[in-house]
Protein backbone atom coordinates (compact mmCIF):
# COMPACT_ATOMS: atom_id res chain seq x y z
CA UNK A 1 0.00 0.00 0.00
CA UNK A 2 1.09 3.47 -0.95
CA UNK A 3 -0.48 6.32 1.25
CA UNK A 4 0.75 9.97 0.65
CA UNK A 5 0.43 12.36 3.66
CA UNK A 6 0.45 15.70 3.72
CA UNK A 7 2.45 16.21 0.72
CA UNK A 8 3.60 19.90 -0.59
CA UNK A 9 5.19 20.96 -3.57
CA UNK A 10 6.57 23.89 -4.82
CA UNK A 11 8.42 25.11 -8.14
CA UNK A 12 9.79 28.67 -6.98
CA UNK A 13 7.00 30.34 -5.29
CA UNK A 14 4.40 28.90 -6.91
CA UNK A 15 2.94 26.21 -5.04
CA UNK A 16 1.55 23.22 -6.90
CA UNK A 17 0.32 20.64 -4.45
CA UNK A 18 -1.48 21.48 -1.01
CA UNK A 19 -1.44 19.14 1.99
CA UNK A 20 -2.68 15.91 -0.27
CA UNK A 21 -3.13 12.89 1.55
CA UNK A 22 -4.65 9.82 -0.16
CA UNK A 23 -3.82 6.13 -0.15
CA UNK A 24 -3.24 3.56 -3.29
CA UNK A 25 -4.40 0.23 -2.26
CA UNK A 26 -1.90 -3.07 -2.91
CA UNK A 27 -3.70 -5.30 -5.97
CA UNK A 28 -5.90 -2.30 -7.30
CA UNK A 29 -5.93 -0.08 -9.93
CA UNK A 30 -5.75 3.47 -8.80
CA UNK A 31 -6.93 6.34 -10.77
CA UNK A 32 -5.30 10.23 -10.23
CA UNK A 33 -8.09 12.52 -12.16
CA UNK A 34 -7.63 16.00 -12.83
CA UNK A 35 -7.62 18.49 -15.68
CA UNK A 36 -4.42 18.64 -17.49
CA UNK A 37 -2.36 21.16 -14.62
CA UNK A 38 -4.19 20.20 -11.61
CA UNK A 39 -0.56 18.32 -10.28
CA UNK A 40 -1.81 14.83 -11.03
CA UNK A 41 2.17 13.71 -13.20
CA UNK A 42 3.71 16.11 -10.20
CA UNK A 43 1.51 13.91 -7.08
CA UNK A 44 2.92 11.01 -9.79
CA UNK A 45 6.43 11.90 -9.57
CA UNK A 46 6.43 12.58 -5.93
CA UNK A 47 5.54 8.83 -5.65
CA UNK A 48 8.26 7.63 -7.62
CA UNK A 49 10.79 9.71 -6.44
CA UNK A 50 11.69 12.13 -9.45
CA UNK A 51 10.02 14.93 -7.24
CA UNK A 52 11.00 15.76 -3.64
CA UNK A 53 7.99 17.24 -1.80
CA UNK A 54 8.83 20.21 0.24
CA UNK A 55 6.42 18.86 3.15
CA UNK A 56 4.84 15.73 3.82
CA UNK A 57 6.05 12.24 2.96
CA UNK A 58 4.76 9.59 0.73
CA UNK A 59 4.87 5.76 2.67
CA UNK A 60 5.29 2.62 0.90
CA UNK A 61 4.02 -0.06 3.16
CA UNK A 62 4.94 2.39 6.52
CA UNK A 63 8.28 3.33 4.61
CA UNK A 64 8.71 6.78 4.27
CA UNK A 65 10.54 6.93 0.59
CA UNK A 66 12.30 9.92 0.58
CA UNK A 67 13.82 9.28 3.68
CA UNK A 68 15.32 5.66 2.88
CA UNK A 69 18.96 5.34 2.87
CA UNK A 70 19.83 5.26 -0.45
CA UNK A 71 20.47 1.83 -1.04
CA UNK A 72 16.81 0.85 0.36
CA UNK A 73 15.54 3.53 -2.08
CA UNK A 74 17.68 1.56 -4.84
CA UNK A 75 16.01 -1.68 -3.94
CA UNK A 76 12.65 0.16 -3.62
CA UNK A 77 13.06 1.57 -6.92
CA UNK A 78 14.08 -1.83 -8.38
CA UNK A 79 10.39 -2.98 -7.42
CA UNK A 80 8.86 -0.30 -9.40
CA UNK A 81 7.97 0.15 -13.39
CA UNK A 82 6.71 2.84 -14.92
CA UNK A 83 5.13 3.78 -18.00
CA UNK A 84 5.58 7.36 -19.25
CA UNK A 85 2.91 9.82 -21.11
CA UNK A 86 5.29 9.74 -24.29
CA UNK A 87 6.56 6.00 -23.50
CA UNK A 88 10.34 6.51 -22.93
CA UNK A 89 11.49 4.20 -24.36
CA UNK A 90 14.85 4.03 -25.40
CA UNK A 91 15.44 5.17 -29.11
CA UNK A 92 18.68 4.08 -29.87
CA UNK A 93 17.83 0.51 -28.57
CA UNK A 94 15.07 -2.43 -30.19
CA UNK A 95 11.90 -3.08 -28.54
CA UNK A 96 13.86 -6.42 -27.32
CA UNK A 97 16.54 -4.62 -26.03
CA UNK A 98 14.52 -1.90 -24.38
CA UNK A 99 12.24 -4.68 -22.30
CA UNK A 100 15.71 -6.70 -21.68
CA UNK A 101 17.24 -3.51 -20.23
CA UNK A 102 15.60 -3.71 -16.90
CA UNK A 103 16.93 -7.13 -16.65
CA UNK A 104 20.63 -6.57 -17.85
CA UNK A 105 20.76 -4.13 -14.93
CA UNK A 106 19.13 -6.01 -11.79
CA UNK A 107 19.34 -9.69 -12.54
CA UNK A 108 22.46 -12.57 -13.70
CA UNK A 109 19.77 -14.19 -15.69
CA UNK A 110 21.51 -16.13 -18.84
CA UNK A 111 20.57 -14.43 -22.04
CA UNK A 112 18.39 -17.25 -22.82
CA UNK A 113 16.20 -16.86 -19.98
CA UNK A 114 16.21 -12.94 -20.46
CA UNK A 115 14.90 -13.49 -24.12
CA UNK A 116 12.18 -15.53 -22.81
CA UNK A 117 11.44 -13.55 -20.35
CA UNK A 118 11.15 -10.62 -22.93
CA UNK A 119 8.85 -12.70 -25.39
CA UNK A 120 6.65 -13.74 -21.82
CA UNK A 121 5.98 -9.30 -21.28
CA UNK A 122 5.73 -8.72 -25.37
CA UNK A 123 3.10 -11.66 -25.27
CA UNK A 124 1.54 -10.39 -21.84
CA UNK A 125 0.73 -7.54 -23.71
CA UNK A 126 -0.42 -8.82 -27.05
CA UNK A 127 2.91 -7.40 -29.28
CA UNK A 128 4.57 -10.50 -31.89
CA UNK A 129 7.27 -9.70 -34.13
CA UNK A 130 8.23 -6.96 -32.85
CA UNK A 131 11.83 -7.76 -31.28
CA UNK A 132 13.88 -6.07 -33.17
CA UNK A 133 12.26 -3.16 -34.62
CA UNK A 134 13.02 0.31 -32.92
CA UNK A 135 10.85 2.36 -31.34
CA UNK A 136 9.95 4.88 -33.92
CA UNK A 137 8.76 1.85 -36.37
CA UNK A 138 6.13 0.89 -33.63
CA UNK A 139 2.74 3.28 -33.83
CA UNK A 140 1.86 5.21 -30.85
CA UNK A 141 -0.53 2.53 -29.09
CA UNK A 142 2.25 -0.03 -29.80
CA UNK A 143 5.06 1.76 -28.45
CA UNK A 144 2.67 2.53 -25.03
CA UNK A 145 2.42 -1.53 -24.64
CA UNK A 146 6.13 -2.18 -25.24
CA UNK A 147 6.68 0.47 -22.45
CA UNK A 148 4.47 -1.62 -20.08
CA UNK A 149 6.33 -5.18 -21.36
CA UNK A 150 9.30 -2.90 -20.04
CA UNK A 151 7.72 -1.66 -17.07
CA UNK A 152 6.79 -5.35 -15.93
CA UNK A 153 10.23 -6.90 -16.75
CA UNK A 154 10.85 -7.69 -13.71
CA UNK A 155 8.24 -8.39 -11.84
CA UNK A 156 7.70 -4.93 -9.85
CA UNK A 157 5.51 -4.74 -6.85
CA UNK A 158 4.16 -1.37 -8.27
CA UNK A 159 3.38 0.05 -11.38
CA UNK A 160 2.84 3.83 -11.94
CA UNK A 161 1.38 5.01 -15.52
CA UNK A 162 1.66 8.60 -16.90
CA UNK A 163 -2.03 9.62 -18.92
CA UNK A 164 -1.15 5.60 -20.79
CA UNK A 165 -3.86 6.02 -22.85
CA UNK A 166 -3.22 9.60 -24.32
CA UNK A 167 -3.52 10.80 -27.87
CA UNK A 168 -4.14 6.58 -28.44
CA UNK A 169 -7.72 6.02 -30.43
CA UNK A 170 -10.74 5.07 -28.38
CA UNK A 171 -10.56 1.06 -29.00
CA UNK A 172 -6.69 1.23 -28.67
CA UNK A 173 -7.21 3.40 -25.39
CA UNK A 174 -9.70 0.48 -24.61
CA UNK A 175 -7.19 -1.99 -24.73
CA UNK A 176 -4.44 -0.37 -22.83
CA UNK A 177 -7.46 0.18 -19.81
CA UNK A 178 -8.14 -3.44 -20.23
CA UNK A 179 -4.36 -4.31 -20.71
CA UNK A 180 -3.61 -2.11 -17.17
CA UNK A 181 -6.43 -4.38 -15.27
CA UNK A 182 -4.84 -7.38 -16.20
CA UNK A 183 -1.89 -6.90 -15.48
CA UNK A 184 -2.81 -5.51 -12.15
CA UNK A 185 -5.00 -8.55 -11.37
CA UNK A 186 -3.03 -10.79 -12.33
CA UNK A 187 0.64 -10.05 -11.46
CA UNK A 188 -0.87 -8.74 -8.24
CA UNK A 189 0.58 -5.43 -7.99
CA UNK A 190 -0.14 -1.79 -6.54
CA UNK A 191 -1.35 0.23 -10.03
CA UNK A 192 -1.43 3.86 -9.47
CA UNK A 193 -2.77 5.48 -13.12
CA UNK A 194 -2.69 9.24 -13.71
CA UNK A 195 -5.65 10.44 -16.39
CA UNK A 196 -8.49 12.54 -17.43
CA UNK A 197 -9.71 9.93 -19.57
CA UNK A 198 -13.42 9.41 -18.38
CA UNK A 199 -14.04 5.83 -20.47
CA UNK A 200 -11.06 4.68 -17.69
CA UNK A 201 -12.37 6.51 -14.72
CA UNK A 202 -15.61 4.70 -15.21
CA UNK A 203 -14.36 1.47 -16.29
CA UNK A 204 -10.83 0.46 -13.81
CA UNK A 205 -10.96 3.14 -11.30
CA UNK A 206 -11.03 0.22 -7.78
CA UNK A 207 -10.39 3.88 -6.39
CA UNK A 208 -10.41 7.58 -7.29
CA UNK A 209 -8.44 10.56 -6.15
CA UNK A 210 -9.51 13.55 -7.60
CA UNK A 211 -7.42 16.28 -7.63
CA UNK A 212 -8.30 19.96 -8.49
CA UNK A 213 -5.70 22.81 -8.57
CA UNK A 214 -3.08 20.75 -6.22
CA UNK A 215 -5.84 19.95 -3.73
CA UNK A 216 -6.89 16.38 -2.53
CA UNK A 217 -10.92 16.99 -3.74
CA UNK A 218 -12.37 13.94 -3.59
CA UNK A 219 -11.94 10.28 -3.07
CA UNK A 220 -14.10 7.12 -4.19
CA UNK A 221 -14.68 4.64 -6.77
CA UNK A 222 -15.87 3.96 -9.63
CA UNK A 223 -19.48 2.92 -8.45
CA UNK A 224 -20.00 6.00 -6.66
CA UNK A 225 -18.20 8.89 -9.26
CA UNK A 226 -20.78 9.73 -11.36
CA UNK A 227 -23.00 9.99 -8.57
CA UNK A 228 -21.16 12.18 -5.98
CA UNK A 229 -22.44 15.70 -4.89
CA UNK A 230 -19.13 17.26 -5.34
CA UNK A 231 -19.56 20.44 -7.43
CA UNK A 232 -15.56 20.18 -8.84
CA UNK A 233 -15.87 16.33 -9.61
CA UNK A 234 -19.01 16.41 -11.09
CA UNK A 235 -18.01 19.95 -13.49
CA UNK A 236 -14.81 17.71 -14.20
CA UNK A 237 -16.55 14.35 -14.95
CA UNK A 238 -20.07 16.30 -16.67
CA UNK A 239 -18.13 18.33 -18.72
CA UNK A 240 -18.50 17.26 -22.00
CA UNK A 241 -22.26 17.48 -23.99
CA UNK A 242 -22.13 13.41 -23.89
CA UNK A 243 -21.37 12.76 -20.31
CA UNK A 244 -24.24 15.30 -19.88
CA UNK A 245 -26.88 13.46 -21.29
CA UNK A 246 -26.23 10.53 -19.54
CA UNK A 247 -26.16 12.27 -15.75
CA UNK A 248 -29.86 13.74 -17.33
CA UNK A 249 -30.50 9.61 -17.26
CA UNK A 250 -29.31 8.87 -14.15
CA UNK B 1 24.48 38.01 -13.42
CA UNK B 2 27.56 36.50 -10.96
CA UNK B 3 25.31 34.44 -8.82
CA UNK B 4 23.78 33.27 -11.60
CA UNK B 5 27.42 31.79 -12.94
CA UNK B 6 28.18 30.73 -9.10
CA UNK B 7 24.85 28.65 -9.30
CA UNK B 8 25.76 26.83 -13.17
CA UNK B 9 29.29 26.19 -11.55
CA UNK B 10 27.90 24.49 -8.57
CA UNK B 11 25.37 23.02 -10.17
CA UNK B 12 28.09 21.37 -12.56
CA UNK B 13 30.34 20.08 -9.86
CA UNK B 14 27.30 18.58 -7.96
CA UNK B 15 26.74 16.79 -11.68
CA UNK B 16 30.21 16.07 -11.81
CA UNK B 17 29.74 14.08 -8.49
CA UNK B 18 26.71 12.32 -10.37
CA UNK B 19 29.20 11.15 -13.10
CA UNK B 20 31.90 10.06 -11.31
CA UNK B 21 29.72 7.19 -9.15
CA UNK B 22 30.55 3.66 -9.10
CA UNK B 23 28.74 2.10 -12.33
CA UNK B 24 25.88 0.44 -11.89
CA UNK B 25 26.74 -2.64 -13.71
CA UNK B 26 30.38 -2.69 -14.73
CA UNK B 27 29.89 -5.03 -17.72
CA UNK B 28 27.17 -2.78 -19.46
CA UNK B 29 29.78 -0.03 -18.15
CA UNK B 30 32.62 -1.49 -20.57
CA UNK B 31 30.37 -2.18 -23.24
CA UNK B 32 29.02 1.28 -23.20
CA UNK B 33 32.77 3.29 -23.08
CA UNK B 34 33.75 0.64 -26.49
CA UNK B 35 30.32 1.36 -28.53
CA UNK B 36 31.23 5.37 -27.45
CA UNK B 37 35.26 4.79 -28.65
CA UNK B 38 34.69 3.43 -31.35
CA UNK B 39 31.56 6.02 -32.49
CA UNK B 40 33.65 8.98 -31.48
CA UNK B 41 36.84 7.73 -33.16
CA UNK B 42 35.76 6.89 -36.19
CA UNK B 43 33.38 9.18 -36.24
CA UNK B 44 35.46 11.76 -35.97
CA UNK B 45 38.70 10.24 -37.99
CA UNK B 46 37.77 11.83 -41.67
CA UNK B 47 36.80 15.11 -40.59
CA UNK B 48 39.92 15.83 -38.21
CA UNK B 49 42.36 14.50 -41.62
CA UNK B 50 40.76 16.35 -44.03
CA UNK B 51 40.86 19.84 -41.94
CA UNK B 52 44.80 18.36 -40.64
CA UNK B 53 45.87 18.06 -43.97
CA UNK B 54 44.21 21.14 -45.38
CA UNK B 55 46.16 23.19 -41.69
CA UNK B 56 49.48 21.53 -42.54
CA UNK B 57 49.66 22.60 -46.07
CA UNK B 58 48.73 26.33 -45.08
CA UNK B 59 51.10 26.52 -42.46
CA UNK B 60 53.58 25.61 -44.65
CA UNK B 61 52.85 27.97 -47.23
CA UNK B 62 52.63 30.77 -44.59
CA UNK B 63 55.73 29.79 -43.26
CA UNK B 64 57.54 29.61 -46.38
CA UNK B 65 56.19 33.05 -47.60
CA UNK B 66 57.04 35.12 -44.38
CA UNK B 67 60.96 33.51 -44.34
CA UNK B 68 61.73 34.07 -47.56
CA UNK B 69 65.48 35.38 -46.98
CA UNK B 70 68.94 34.24 -47.58
CA UNK B 71 70.05 34.52 -44.42
CA UNK B 72 67.75 32.05 -42.92
CA UNK B 73 68.50 28.53 -43.28
CA UNK B 74 65.83 26.92 -45.50
CA UNK B 75 64.83 23.93 -43.32
CA UNK B 76 63.36 26.47 -40.89
CA UNK B 77 59.93 25.98 -42.61
CA UNK B 78 59.61 22.64 -41.78
CA UNK B 79 61.14 23.57 -37.92
CA UNK B 80 58.05 25.78 -37.80
CA UNK B 81 55.39 24.44 -39.37
CA UNK B 82 56.09 21.37 -37.26
CA UNK B 83 56.54 23.44 -33.95
CA UNK B 84 53.14 25.34 -34.59
CA UNK B 85 51.43 22.36 -35.72
CA UNK B 86 52.23 19.70 -32.76
CA UNK B 87 51.95 22.40 -29.90
CA UNK B 88 49.55 24.84 -30.78
CA UNK B 89 47.40 24.00 -33.84
CA UNK B 90 46.33 20.94 -33.91
CA UNK B 91 45.85 20.46 -30.21
CA UNK B 92 43.78 23.30 -30.04
CA UNK B 93 42.26 23.71 -33.09
CA UNK B 94 41.44 20.03 -33.38
CA UNK B 95 39.91 20.17 -30.19
CA UNK B 96 37.33 23.18 -30.74
CA UNK B 97 36.29 21.33 -33.93
CA UNK B 98 35.59 17.89 -31.66
CA UNK B 99 33.55 20.40 -29.28
CA UNK B 100 31.25 21.52 -32.31
CA UNK B 101 31.29 17.93 -33.42
CA UNK B 102 31.30 15.82 -30.21
CA UNK B 103 30.45 17.85 -27.97
CA UNK B 104 27.25 19.45 -30.05
CA UNK B 105 26.29 15.91 -30.11
CA UNK B 106 26.63 14.71 -26.76
CA UNK B 107 24.05 17.45 -25.85
CA UNK B 108 21.64 16.80 -28.35
CA UNK B 109 21.75 12.92 -27.72
CA UNK B 110 21.58 13.40 -23.88
CA UNK B 111 19.33 16.67 -24.39
CA UNK B 112 16.77 14.82 -26.79
CA UNK B 113 16.79 11.71 -23.37
CA UNK B 114 15.84 14.75 -21.27
CA UNK B 115 13.05 16.15 -23.26
CA UNK B 116 11.47 12.60 -24.23
CA UNK B 117 11.62 11.23 -20.30
CA UNK B 118 13.99 8.63 -21.05
CA UNK B 119 16.47 10.29 -18.32
CA UNK B 120 13.39 9.81 -15.63
CA UNK B 121 12.61 6.22 -16.77
CA UNK B 122 16.64 5.17 -16.15
CA UNK B 123 15.60 7.23 -12.54
CA UNK B 124 12.97 5.55 -11.73
CA UNK B 125 14.36 2.20 -12.32
CA UNK B 126 16.75 3.19 -9.53
CA UNK B 127 19.55 3.82 -12.06
CA UNK B 128 22.05 6.71 -11.54
CA UNK B 129 21.66 8.26 -15.29
CA UNK B 130 24.45 10.88 -15.17
CA UNK B 131 26.83 7.76 -14.33
CA UNK B 132 25.28 5.70 -16.84
CA UNK B 133 24.89 8.04 -19.62
CA UNK B 134 27.88 10.31 -19.33
CA UNK B 135 30.43 8.84 -17.45
CA UNK B 136 31.50 6.13 -20.68
CA UNK B 137 31.45 9.57 -22.96
CA UNK B 138 33.62 11.58 -21.01
CA UNK B 139 35.97 8.77 -20.33
CA UNK B 140 35.89 7.55 -24.16
CA UNK B 141 36.78 11.20 -25.31
CA UNK B 142 39.58 11.23 -22.48
CA UNK B 143 41.33 8.57 -24.67
CA UNK B 144 40.10 9.21 -28.02
CA UNK B 145 40.62 12.90 -28.42
CA UNK B 146 44.57 12.41 -27.81
CA UNK B 147 44.67 9.80 -30.11
CA UNK B 148 42.80 11.35 -32.95
CA UNK B 149 45.01 14.36 -32.27
CA UNK B 150 48.18 12.42 -32.74
CA UNK B 151 46.97 11.66 -36.06
CA UNK B 152 46.02 15.06 -36.71
CA UNK B 153 49.40 15.75 -36.29
CA UNK B 154 50.57 13.15 -38.11
CA UNK B 155 48.07 14.41 -41.46
CA UNK B 156 49.15 18.52 -41.08
CA UNK B 157 52.68 17.19 -41.47
CA UNK B 158 51.55 14.80 -44.16
CA UNK B 159 49.77 18.03 -45.43
CA UNK B 160 52.91 20.66 -45.29
CA UNK B 161 55.24 17.74 -47.03
CA UNK B 162 52.84 17.06 -50.00
CA UNK B 163 52.31 21.27 -50.22
CA UNK B 164 56.46 21.43 -50.58
CA UNK B 165 56.68 18.50 -53.03
CA UNK B 166 53.58 20.12 -54.86
CA UNK B 167 54.56 24.06 -55.35
CA UNK B 168 58.66 23.30 -54.69
CA UNK B 169 58.71 26.00 -52.61
CA UNK B 170 61.59 24.34 -50.42
CA UNK B 171 63.01 21.11 -51.57
CA UNK B 172 61.06 18.52 -49.74
CA UNK B 173 64.93 17.33 -47.98
CA UNK B 174 64.72 20.55 -46.29
CA UNK B 175 61.92 20.07 -44.91
CA UNK B 176 62.29 17.21 -43.41
CA UNK B 177 65.51 18.39 -42.03
CA UNK B 178 63.69 21.33 -40.28
CA UNK B 179 60.69 18.55 -39.23
CA UNK B 180 63.24 16.46 -37.36
CA UNK B 181 65.48 19.28 -36.27
CA UNK B 182 65.59 19.85 -32.44
CA UNK B 183 62.43 17.51 -32.18
CA UNK B 184 61.24 16.91 -28.24
CA UNK B 185 59.52 14.50 -27.08
CA UNK B 186 57.85 16.51 -24.69
CA UNK B 187 56.20 18.26 -27.31
CA UNK B 188 53.89 15.28 -27.96
CA UNK B 189 53.60 15.38 -24.06
CA UNK B 190 52.55 18.43 -24.13
CA UNK B 191 50.26 18.12 -26.98
CA UNK B 192 48.57 15.21 -25.73
CA UNK B 193 48.05 16.48 -22.27
CA UNK B 194 46.67 19.70 -23.42
CA UNK B 195 44.34 17.53 -25.40
CA UNK B 196 43.59 14.85 -22.60
CA UNK B 197 41.81 18.31 -20.50
CA UNK B 198 40.00 20.07 -23.73
CA UNK B 199 38.40 16.26 -24.25
CA UNK B 200 36.91 16.24 -20.53
CA UNK B 201 36.09 19.91 -20.92
CA UNK B 202 34.14 19.51 -24.19
CA UNK B 203 32.57 16.29 -23.35
CA UNK B 204 31.35 16.98 -19.46
CA UNK B 205 30.36 20.52 -20.22
CA UNK B 206 27.98 19.58 -23.46
CA UNK B 207 26.24 16.71 -21.18
CA UNK B 208 25.76 18.92 -18.32
CA UNK B 209 23.93 21.34 -20.96
CA UNK B 210 22.27 18.16 -22.20
CA UNK B 211 21.34 17.14 -18.90
CA UNK B 212 19.74 20.00 -17.22
CA UNK B 213 17.45 20.90 -20.14
CA UNK B 214 14.08 21.71 -18.50
CA UNK B 215 11.49 22.06 -21.70
CA UNK B 216 11.71 21.65 -25.59
CA UNK B 217 13.05 21.58 -28.55
CA UNK B 218 13.86 25.16 -28.32
CA UNK B 219 15.93 24.31 -25.26
CA UNK B 220 17.70 21.71 -27.12
CA UNK B 221 18.66 24.27 -29.40
CA UNK B 222 19.87 26.94 -26.89
CA UNK B 223 21.60 24.06 -24.69
CA UNK B 224 23.82 22.77 -27.50
CA UNK B 225 24.71 26.16 -27.86
CA UNK B 226 25.22 27.17 -25.06
CA UNK B 227 27.21 23.82 -24.78
CA UNK B 228 29.34 24.76 -27.37
CA UNK B 229 30.25 28.72 -26.37
CA UNK B 230 31.28 27.24 -22.88
CA UNK B 231 33.44 24.54 -23.43
CA UNK B 232 34.90 26.79 -26.21
CA UNK B 233 35.88 29.57 -24.01
CA UNK B 234 36.82 27.25 -21.30
CA UNK B 235 39.45 25.50 -23.43
CA UNK B 236 40.83 28.67 -24.35
CA UNK B 237 41.38 29.78 -20.90
CA UNK B 238 42.81 26.48 -20.16
CA UNK B 239 45.08 27.06 -23.08
CA UNK B 240 46.55 30.03 -21.73
CA UNK B 241 46.92 28.42 -18.21
CA UNK B 242 48.52 24.85 -19.40
CA UNK B 243 50.75 26.94 -21.57
CA UNK B 244 51.90 29.08 -18.58
CA UNK B 245 52.84 25.94 -16.51
CA UNK B 246 54.34 23.42 -18.53
CA UNK B 247 55.97 25.69 -20.92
Amino acid sequence: MIEVNNICKYFGEKQVLFDVNTTFEEGKVNLIIGRSGSGKTVLLKCLVGLFTPESGVVLYNGRSFHDLPDKDKHALRAEMGMVFQGSALFDSMTIEENVMFPLDMFTEMSLEEKRERVNFCLERVDLHNVNKLYPAELSGGMQKRAAFARGIACNPRYLFCDEPNSGLDPKTALLIDELVVDITHDLNITTVVNTHDLNSVITIGETISFIYEGHLQWRGNKDNVLTSDNELLNDFIYAQPLTQRIRQNL
Amino acid sequence: MLKNTLSIIGEYILFLKKVFSKPDKSKIFFKKLLFEMESMGIGSMLIVSIVSIAMGSVITTQTAMQIESSWIPSWTVGFVSRTSIVMELCPTIISLLLVGNLGSRITAEIGSMRVTEQIDALEVMGINPASYLVLPKVLAAMVVNPILIIFSIFFALVGGYLTVLITGCITPYHFMDGLTYCFRPYDIFYAVTKTFVFAFVMSSVAAFYGYRIDGGALELGKANTQGIVVSSFIILILNVLITQIML
